[in-house]
């Protein structure tokens, strides 16, 4: 493996509107290489390589190649130089196939030929161990084969340095193997590979080197075999963490909310649940698994209101008045009125949670804004609100009147999930609370949510990293293509076991429940 | 590499900016100002050879010549600046309402209808009463349709708007051909059963009532309920839901205030200035009042410095054409100067422009 510099980075800085998402970053990768771009979310990696990829364009620095210092002005320019990005949100086009997709917007000066391209598909897959049918069309995939077309569609424009953006957000513990062997088979081939992810365990298992950003600048290199995951923490977050989450027993648990045989579908008659039966109890965490778009969002919404439901039940256990309410076809306000204290951590932090143009006291409002008969807003009471949640969760802000969408990601979240448990819900519901979160907020949210439950709520927690799911979680309840594929014990449980349900799409008989 | 022109870094690039103290806000404004007249008075002196400062104190004086002139300048800030209060609400929902100018229309044509049908056969007080009623009662109506379509089928408001202008339109010259009798469509004013006027000044009610719908509207969107959930359903329905505010309510509910303020542009149109109809009576400002509008921000105080502009531009560049004799066009231009640089100073102010090699910031 011969060990030339492929790509340099140096001094490369970017700033969005005074902040730095890079500063003076220099960064080297190798021929037959793969190097991870590890960070906490905001610490620009994903900036780091946009430059690369044309995407943006560094406000100072050089980038060379082989040596030479080139500029990258459009993803275009990037392909002239061998390089390839694949990012995080697929850009294909839905009723294309394969081929179609790959040699779309290729300026080779080569006739449109559908059958050569599709041979050179094929040619390049076998010779990486792909699997793919050149063509079948995108919106007949699953995300794993979207993502080979992706890398295909960068490999048949001849990159050389191949740049791939949290690829393993999106697969199953078993595609993610498959997608490593992919990758180092190219190393092999002597390709460069950079991978940005935030999952330590990937990194030991797949880089020669590590590269740590922290807040946009680059903290060291390490070389994978002579370092550890505590090591590499410590780099990222610059002080030292304890990776343990504590779980505590649940204390008297009731069945607080009972779902049976809950079926959703869509406006084109798409099934999204399927005959979902679950119960949620008092004092523990319910973790739902699952690859991203199985239903688990439907299921949140149902329950919330949001969703309409076609058949089955949800039925609420009201703790102060002992009496038994169905959820089923009443509206968010409906559901307020009847007492269920039922509080929601939406996905979608921006875009259902909170009004990213308005101020931390109005967002704080959203709920409780109804109060009295006076036509006027009472702007007092969540002031005082939004004053308590930035001390007590550190939401870093420069006051209580700036705009949401200013914040990071992690401020927005301790916003939206503060005003969520300052509502004293007995249910809460949290889809993703920790995605696009650093590991200092993220444990925040999950002591968050341990205190809920500590309390006697009936915590849902919807989460990706099957790591956390397994310490954090009492059960874990798996879904597949809308369907409850198993429900297991959090205690007990391995990776393996969820990773095989999650693949499945019918109801199996769990070994714990 | 493949390509022998390419430099080693690109000229310039944008990069956004944090954002800016007050001050600057005010200054790369006025700096636009000053452009703009600039660059006007080049345009004047190569298209017309005149003096560009003469110009300009024609247009003063187009605006402040004389005290008849004030008024109908106020008189004429106070009806757009009604119409841009009207369309506010629904633009803050997203609601793209332009159909200010036929909702303004059926205001005006409720009211000629009361003063030509019940003036003098009702007492004064109740003809008042029963006119603004009646206005408001139909710029409501020429609001909700479109709404309450948008509403329960998602029509599109925009097309559903602008269509029931001309329905409008159609509606005016209808009850001209009808009710004019000599047949020239030309109304005769009937100033005795038009709103009261109060301080001996025609236009002083006008401006008065428009002041204080000013400050209700500013009011109602900043402190009420109503306008935090307008608000809200404008910048991400599904919070609304989220939230369980009924959203179909609140887009019908916005639209009866947004009728409700055009019809009232009607009355103080008709009832107050014209006392009389054309299909022309609105004049464009249904849509003028979209850009005063969205220049302000949505924000009703701030209207009143671009109602002021806007309705300055257009006095001042009559008086031009006439002082001069120059054709009507030459006013358009200077006028559309003016904004371009207006609008395009917005960019600066969020943008700015970085130049390669030597790194320094540019205006």
């Amino acid at each position: 493996m011969a060990n030339n510099v492929a790509i340099e980075l140096k001094n490369v800085t970017k700033a969005f509107g005074g902040n730095f998402a890079n500063r003076n970053v220099n960064m080297t990768v190798n021929r037959g290489e793969i190097l991870s771009i590890l960070g906490e979310n905001g610490s620009g990696k994903t900036t780091l390589m946009n430059m690369i990829a044309g995407i943006y364009f560094p406000d100072s620095g050089q980038i060379f190649i082989d040596g030479k210092e080139v500029v990258i002005r459009s993803p275009k320019d990037a392909f002239d130089h061998k390089i390839g990005m694949i990012h995080q949100h697929f850009k294909l086009v839905d009723v294309f196939s394969a081929t179609e997709n790959i040699i779309l917007g290729l300026q080779d000066e080569k006739k449109y030929n559908l059958k050569e391209s599709a041979e050179k598909v094929l040619a390049i897959s076998r010779q990486y161990g792909f699997d793919i049918d050149p063509q079948k069309k995108i919106h007949e995939m699953s995300v794993s084969e979207k993502q080979t077309v992706e890398i295909i569609k960068v490999l048949y424009r001849g990159a050389d340095i191949l740049i791939l953006d949290e690829p393993t957000a999106v697969l199953t513990p078993q595609e993610t193997q498959k997608l490593f062997a992919v990758l180092r088979r190219m190393r092999e081939d002597g390709k460069s590979i950079i991978i940005i992810t935030h999952k330590l365990h990937e990194v030991m298992a797949l880089s020669d080197r590590v590269d740590v950003l922290r807040k946009g600048e680059s903290v060291g290199t390490v070389i994978t075999a002579e370092t550890t995951e505590a090591e590499l923490t410590e780099l990222m977050v610059g002080q030292k963490v304890s990776l343990n989450i504590e779980r505590s027993e649940p204390q008297n648990p009731v069945d607080r909310l009972v779902v049976t045989g809950l079926d959703c579908t869509d406006r084109d008659g798409v099934k999204l649940l399927n005959d979902v039966s679950f119960t949620a109890r008092s004092g523990e965490i319910l973790g739902i698994a699952g690859i991203a778009g199985s239903g688990q969002r439907e299921l949140l919404e149902a329950i919330a209101g949001l969703q309409h439901v076609d058949k089955g039940e949800m039925i609420y256990n009201n703790p102060k008045t002992g009496t038994q309410d169905n959820l089923r076809d009443k509206t968010p306000m409906q559901i307020r009125e009847l007492g269920v204290r039922l509080s929601f951590v939406p996905e979608d932090r921006l875009g259902m949670g909170l009004v990213g143009n308005m101020d931390i006291v109005d967002n704080m409002m959203l709920r409780s804004y109804r109060k009295g008969k006076s036509i006027f807003l009472e702007r007092k009471a969540p002031k005082d609100l939004a004053l308590r949640i930035i001390e007590d969760l550190q939401v870093v802000t420069p006051n209580e009147n700036t705009p949401v969408r200013r914040l990071s990601g992690g401020n927005i979240q301790k916003i939206l999930v503060g005003r969520e448990i300052a509502a004293a819900p007995t249910v809460l519901m949290a889809a993703y609370p920790v995605r696009g979160l650093d590991i200092g907020a993220s444990y925040t949210i999950y002591n968050l949510l341990n205190e809920q439950k500590q309390k006697g709520v009936a915590v849902i927690f919807v989460g990706e990293d099957l790591d956390v799911l397994l310490e954090l979680c009492d059960r874990i309840m798996v879904i597949g293509s809308g369907a409850v594929t198993g429900i297991v014990d959090g205690r007990t449980a391995t990776k393996e076991q969820i990773g095989l349900l999650m693949t499945k799409t019918t109801k199996e008989e769990a070994d714990h429940e | 590499m493949s390509n022998p022109k390419k430099t080693h870094s690109a000229l310039f690039h944008l990069v956004k900016r944090a954002p800016l103290p007050w001050y600057w806000n005010l200054a790369v404004r006025a700096i636009a100002v000053v452009l703009a007249l600039v660059v006007s008075a080049v345009v004047i002196t190569l298209l017309t050879q005149k003096n560009p400062i003469e110009v300009y104190s024609s247009m003063l004086d187009g605006a402040f010549g004389t005290e008849l002139r004030i008024w109908s300048l106020l008189q004429n800030i106070a009806i757009l600046l009604c119409i841009s209060l009207a369309v506010t609400p629904a633009f803050m929902m997203r609601f793209w309402n332009c159909g200010a100018e036929g909702q303004v229309l059926v205001g005006g044509l409720a009211t000629v209808s009361v003063m030509m049908f019940l003036g003098g056969k009702i007492p004064t007080p109740l003809l008042m009463v029963v006119m603004v009623l009646a206005s408001i009662l139909a710029g409501i109506i020429w609001a909700v349709l479109p709404a309450v379509c948008k509403a329960l089928w998602n029509t599109n408001e925009t097309l559903f708007t602008l269509m029931m202008n001309y329905v409008a339109i159609q509606l005016v010259a209808f009850f001209l051909k009808l009710f004019v009798k000599s047949g020239s469509g030309i109304l005769t004013p009937m100033p005795q059963y038009g709103l009261p006027v109060i301080g001996g000044q025609s236009y002083l009610l006008n401006i008065l009532i428009v002041a204080l719908l000013t400050i209700l509207v500013y009011i109602y969107l900043k402190y009420t309920k109503q306008g935090y959930e307008i608000s809200v359903v404008g910048e991400s329905e599904n919070t609304a839901r989220y939230i369980g505010v009924n959203v179909k309510k609140v887009i019908i509910r916005t639209l009866v205030v947004s009728g409700a303020l055009c019809g009232i542009a009607g009355l103080l149109l008709v009832g107050g200035t014209n006392h009389t109809i054309s299909t022309t009576t609105a004049g464009g400002r249904g849509f003028t009042a979209i850009m005063v509008s969205w220049l302000a921000k949505f924000n009703p105080i701030y209207m009143v410095f671009t109602t002021f502009l806007i309705v300055f531009l257009q006095k001042g560049a009559q008086q031009i054409s006439t002082d001069f004799r120059l054709p009507s066009a030459i006013s358009d231009i200077i006028t559309g100067i003016i904004l371009f640089f207006i609008i395009g100073c917005e960019f600066f102010l969020q943008y700015k422009i970085l130049v390669a090699k030597s790194g320094k910031e540019a205006k």
